[in-house]
């Protein structure tokens, strides 16, 4: 065992909080029964590392392993990473392969490999039916950096890509065109939407989001309803109905289920200023760059809360309610949709 | 458009009612209750809405309003829009004393999205008083809903010697701010 992959291994086994050392390890496979159970857990980090390297140098653990503990790690805390959501096309005369796991992974070794030996290529399946790729990038004359791979997550007979960034741009290309030759597609673009949450991503694209609007729900309604019996009688809405309204607009836009998790909502406005030609101010053709971003721990769960707080008035602007349909969290506003680039609430 | 009168209707003995117009639910209901659960040997109704005119057809079963507050929100450029539009529904009647605006959120000032003067010019234009409050903080919520009752008294007419328009121009002069009204 190299000095490279015992390094790596130690520090990822200190990232590993204590609390899930013990299944982390376990779930690695790497150790025998006898060996887990010989681990000290509750020795200081430092100390705990170091047994498991050396536990590691008696197996004869490889990179290969040291790389499929880092991607059960980051399985776990997939939150910690920002992910890019990618579409792969087809065109229409191409025929439908079966899929098969095992092509896959061989032909999106050979098509990295052919360009660039210097990588370490990682497949890891999990239960939820997802396959993770973790790919750490080297240069020709340069081994793989261990500390700085893509992860890529992939659900087989889906065009769905879901690929959280290393920083070495150049190798994008090659990434792309390695998903392609394995998953038979001819074109893969972005979409737009990026959010630290995978599982949201997932659910936004995938569409397991809108069977909660389709689903009545009776639970909170009822709720509703009761608190606002509670109020005392010499306290009286004025305004009942207005509520109600603004309460099924919300819903209609937002559903009454649990909304996918976003952590913000970009428009790049490249539209031209308006005024009466009189004031003579910014009158010209040439677009009025802006960029507006809102942002929030949890994006559309507040944005469904704007009209109830009396932040904005019902319904908001579609720009605002179309990030879950269109599936989509960056917008680029021109001029052509003018329609499209007013109504933006004040915040 | 249909104005709220001050005087359409006949007072309802031993009663008073406040009406609380602004776009933030939960502030304006806290603050309905801390009124409430002030002692008082008279009734209390409280009105809420987000915006005026109110909806005509509970026009028959509304009392008489003795006093109206508008809440302006400091930090929501909505909420102050909202207000500008509900007073074109006011009888001018009700600013003989009968409105007073108060205005939330000041305190933070790096959060303040109105200016402290548009919203002190709003209320010399209609003169009538502006009170200032947080309304998160328990203590300044008693005393502005304490403040309030007492207006509330002096509009209903329950104070003897004193009406709603001389207490309107003795809270003026104590403002002592006659710059924007020249």
């Amino acid at each position: 065992m190299d000095e490279i992959v015992a390094e790596y291994i130690r520090r990822t086994v200190l990232r590993i909080p204590r609390s899930e050392m013990g299944r982390m390890l376990t779930t690695w496979g790497v150790f025998s029964e006898n060996q887990l159970q010989s681990i000290n857990l509750h020795q200081i980090k430092d100390k705990l590392s170091q047994e498991v390297v050396q536990l590691c140098e008696e197996n004869g653990a490889t990179i290969k392993h040291a790389a499929n503990l880092d991607i059960i790690y980051n399985y776990t805390y997939r939150d910690k990473k920002v992910w890019t959501v990618y579409k792969m096309t087809k065109e229409d005369g191409d025929e439908n392969v079966v899929f098969n796991w095992v092509d896959f992974k061989n032909r999106f070794k050979a098509s990295l490999r052919l360009l660039l030996k210097n990588v370490t290529i990682t497949f890891k399946k999990f239960e939820d039916n997802s396959m993770w790729i973790r790919i750490a990038w080297g240069t020709q004359f340069k081994k793989p950096n261990q500390y700085k791979p893509t992860y890529v997550v992939y659900h087989s007979q889906t065009p769905y890509v879901f690929i959280s960034h290393s920083i070495f741009k150049n190798c994008r290309v090659l990434l792309f065109q390695a998903l392609l030759a394995a998953a038979n597609y001819s074109d893969i673009h972005e979409m737009d939407l990026r959010s630290r949450c995978l599982d949201s991503l997932k659910d936004i694209v995938f569409k397991r989001y809108n069977q909660n609007v389709e689903t009545f729900n009776p639970q909170p309604l009822q709720e509703r309803n009761s608190t606002l019996e509670n109020v005392d009688p010499r306290i009286i809405q004025e305004d009942k109905n207005k509520k109600e309204t603004i309460r099924k607009i919300n819903e209609e836009d937002f559903g009454n289920g649990s909304l996918p998790k976003l952590q913000y909502a970009q428009y790049k406005l490249e539209t031209v200023f308006k005024s009466k030609p009189e004031m003579g101010i910014l009158n010209d053709k040439e677009p009025f760059r802006c960029l507006v971003t809102f942002s929030s721990p949890h994006l559309l769960e507040a944005l469904k809360s704007l009209a109830p707080a009396g932040l904005a008035t019902a319904p908001l602007s579609r720009l605002l309610t179309c990030i879950v349909p269109e599936a989509k969290n960056s917008f680029k506003i021109t001029e052509k949709k003018s329609g499209f680039s007013h109504g933006l609430p004040d915040q | 458009m249909s104005t709220l009168a001050a005087f359409g209707k006949l007072p309802t003995l031993n009663s008073a009612t406040i009406l609380l117009v602004g776009t933030n639910e939960i502030f304006q209901q806290q603050l309905a209750e801390t009124i409430l659960q002030e002692k008082q040997d008279l009734k209390i109704n409280i009105h809420l809405a987000d915006s005026l005119p109110l909806p005509p057809e509970r026009d028959h079963i509304r009392p008489r309003i003795d006093l109206i507050v508008f809440m302006v929100n400091m930090q929501s450029k909505h909420s102050y829009s909202n207000i500008e539009a509900s007073l074109v529904h006011v009888d001018a009647s009700f600013f003989l004393g009968k409105v007073c605006f108060l205005a939330t959120g000041a305190g933070r000032l790096n959060q303040i999205s109105i200016e402290v003067n548009a919203v002190l010019k709003l209320a010399d234009l209609y003169c009538s008083p502006v009170l200032f409050c947080e309304l998160e903080c328990e203590k300044i919520r008693i005393a502005t809903a304490q403040r309030l009752l007492r207006m509330l008294r002096i509009c209903a007419g329950h104070m003897s010697g004193v009406s709603a328009l001389s207490f309107s121009s003795l809270m003026k002069s104590s403002i002592g701010d006659s710059s924007f009204l020249a």
